[in-house]
């Protein structure tokens, strides 16, 4: 049996992984299995190794061919496939479309849920604060209220000077 | 200064108490965190990556909790160093491999470790001896909180943390544990339990030793998704498996001294034997060996040998630490021979195990006869 990366050497090291109810194989040459980190237990999990082999077929379908390259890094699908990385953070947005299946199988869910940066909280709570005052004007300016409706707009100056401070660190 | 002078020694940090750790024997929780605008470590040239160095130490260094702390580029460190570092599970094989443009910095106690420019360009991990994974976590949010103050990290709001692997996205947290099962081993119901835990979506790995396979009856149990469930979450589900985990461990414990008292009493006293009176043993048969050994500490058969010493030794007999005693460069089978005399000596004088028919397998602490 060749080794299922670099389809060269036999493969000696083979490995299986229960996840779930799914069953994964891999077999691997010594380089490869060296190469890919199998012998540290601490760091390797199968599914990282997977990833890099069976998905980028779904990213290739999905993304409409092998050509695409990310505008941040250059990075190609090629590359994915062969080191089971991404190259940098936009990588994401460029391969969007073929990542969305692989996360769906591979997490609990496709949105994030947990701790976020507190600048970004912070502007996200303000960018809600914002809104609502939006709509407390526009009612005031509906009713003709218009000391109601200077009190609000300088609120609203305040926030958005605060968004500004934020964006600009 | 140098790594050795740094590090604590194998016999304090042995020494460290943490709840339920007769089977617990680590609680570690890790963040993965990028930079935005620069390349994953992986694919970045070196001149990046250098970049990236220059900009997360000295962010990394100002934290008060990493006062004092051992920092270093990669490059600076030799391999028997780097080896050392992974056997005390500090960093992992991969990052031992990088060179320039990496780097490591972790406080005296051994508690708090940042790994800069691994497969992301920060791996930061709290690690806590016994079960705390509350704590473990609680101290690396802090840690992240500041962090983030001074660095910008890669986020969207739809994926969270952007990780070099998809596998990490999200939160980007990995939170485990190293647990002793002898007791589960033994009664080969350790399958089961590894095929109920990975159902859960959690992940069962050896820790010491190749692939999947478990020297020292030593298992880390992991959680694998980080995109979709929140920290807290994830720790919480751990915790509530690991217990679990540990009650299936004295059960089977209690119930072999129970059915089988003298299958276990053999593999203890065989254990011992050969520890003590070996000439030259390898490290893998040591572990099997001392996980035995522990395991007859744990049952009360030796009265007047603490367990810290065993878990020293599981330290100190990996083929770095044993490297390190002895200045000229060791081969395998020369290790075999200085480890077998580390433990004869070490092992002098320690009774051989009695086996207590009418005790209660859950022994205090420490016996006082």
């Amino acid at each position: 049996m060749l080794c299922c990366i670099c389809k060269e050497k036999e493969a000696k090291v083979h490995l299986t992984q229960i996840v779930g109810e799914k069953m994964q194989k891999v077999d691997l040459c010594e380089e490869c299995a060296k190469h890919k980190g199998v012998n540290d237990p601490a760091g390797f999990s199968l599914a990282d190794l997977l990833l890099g082999l069976g998905a980028s077929q779904e990213m290739e379908q999905a993304a409409g061919g092998p050509e695409i390259k990310c505008p941040g890094c250059g990075f190609t699908q090629a590359d994915f496939k062969k080191a089971g990385r991404l190259g940098c953070s936009e990588c994401y947005v460029t391969f969007a479309d073929g990542l969305e299946a692989l996360l769906k199988s591979m997490h609990k869910g496709t949105k994030h849920v947990g701790k976020i940066p507190q600048a970004l909280q912070q502007s996200r709570d303000l960018s809600e604060k914002l809104k609502s005052l939006q709509k407390k004007l526009d009612k005031a300016v509906a009713e003709e209220d218009f000391e109601q409706a200077a009190v609000v707009r300088d609120e609203m100056k305040v926030m958005k000077d605060k968004l500004g401070d934020l964006a600009t660190p | 200064m140098s790594i050795h002078e740094f590090l604590v020694s194998p016999a304090e940090m042995a020494r460290r108490e943490g709840p339920h750790n007769r089977i617990v024997m680590s609680s570690r929780v890790r963040l993965a965190r990028n930079l935005k605008g620069l390349a994953f470590p992986g694919w970045a040239k070196k001149v990046e990556r250098i970049k990236a160095l220059e900009m997360i130490r000295p962010a990394v260094e100002a934290l008060p909790q990493l006062g004092g702390a051992f920092s270093q580029s990669m490059d600076n460190m030799t391999v028997l160093e780097k080896n050392i570092l992974v056997e005390r599970h500090l960093i992992s094989r991969e990052h031992a491999a990088k060179t320039a443009g990496s780097g490591l910095v972790f406080n005296r106690e051994e508690s708090l470790c940042v790994m800069i420019n691994e497969e992301d360009h920060l791996r930061m991990q709290a690690l806590r001896p016994g079960l705390q994974l509350k704590q473990a976590w609680a101290t690396i949010d802090q840690i992240d909180s500041k962090l983030e103050k001074r660095l910008e990290y890669a986020f969207s709001t739809n994926l969270g943390y952007l990780t070099a692997c998809p596998t990490n996205l999200g939160t980007g947290i990995r939170v485990s544990a190293m647990l002793h099962l002898p007791g589960l081993v033994l009664a080969e119901q350790i399958n089961q339990i590894i095929q109920a835990v990975n159902k859960l979506g959690l992940a069962v790995r050896g820790l010491y030793g190749e692939g999947t396979e478990a020297l020292g009856n030593v298992f880390q149990v992991s959680n694998q998704m980080t995109l979709g469930e929140s920290e807290a979450d994830i720790v919480e589900k751990l915790n509530k498996v690991l217990s679990q985990i540990i009650e299936h461990e004295e059960n089977s414990r209690s119930t072999l001294v129970e059915k089988k008292p003298k299958a276990v009493y053999n593999h203890i006293g065989r254990a011992y034997g050969t520890l003590a009176n070996a000439h030259s043993i390898s490290s893998k048969e040591t572990m099997n060996l001392l996980s035995m050994m522990r395991l007859g500490v744990d049952l009360g058969l030796f009265p007047d040998l603490e367990r810290w010493l065993v878990d020293e030794l599981f330290i100190v007999t990996q083929p770095a630490h044993l490297q390190k005693l002895h200045s000229e460069k060791l081969s395998a089978e020369e290790r075999d021979l200085l480890r077998a005399d580390m433990l004869r000596e070490r092992l002098r004088d320690v009774k051989r195990p009695k086996p207590r028919p009418n005790a209660p397998t859950m022994l205090p602490e420490k016996s006082s006869n």
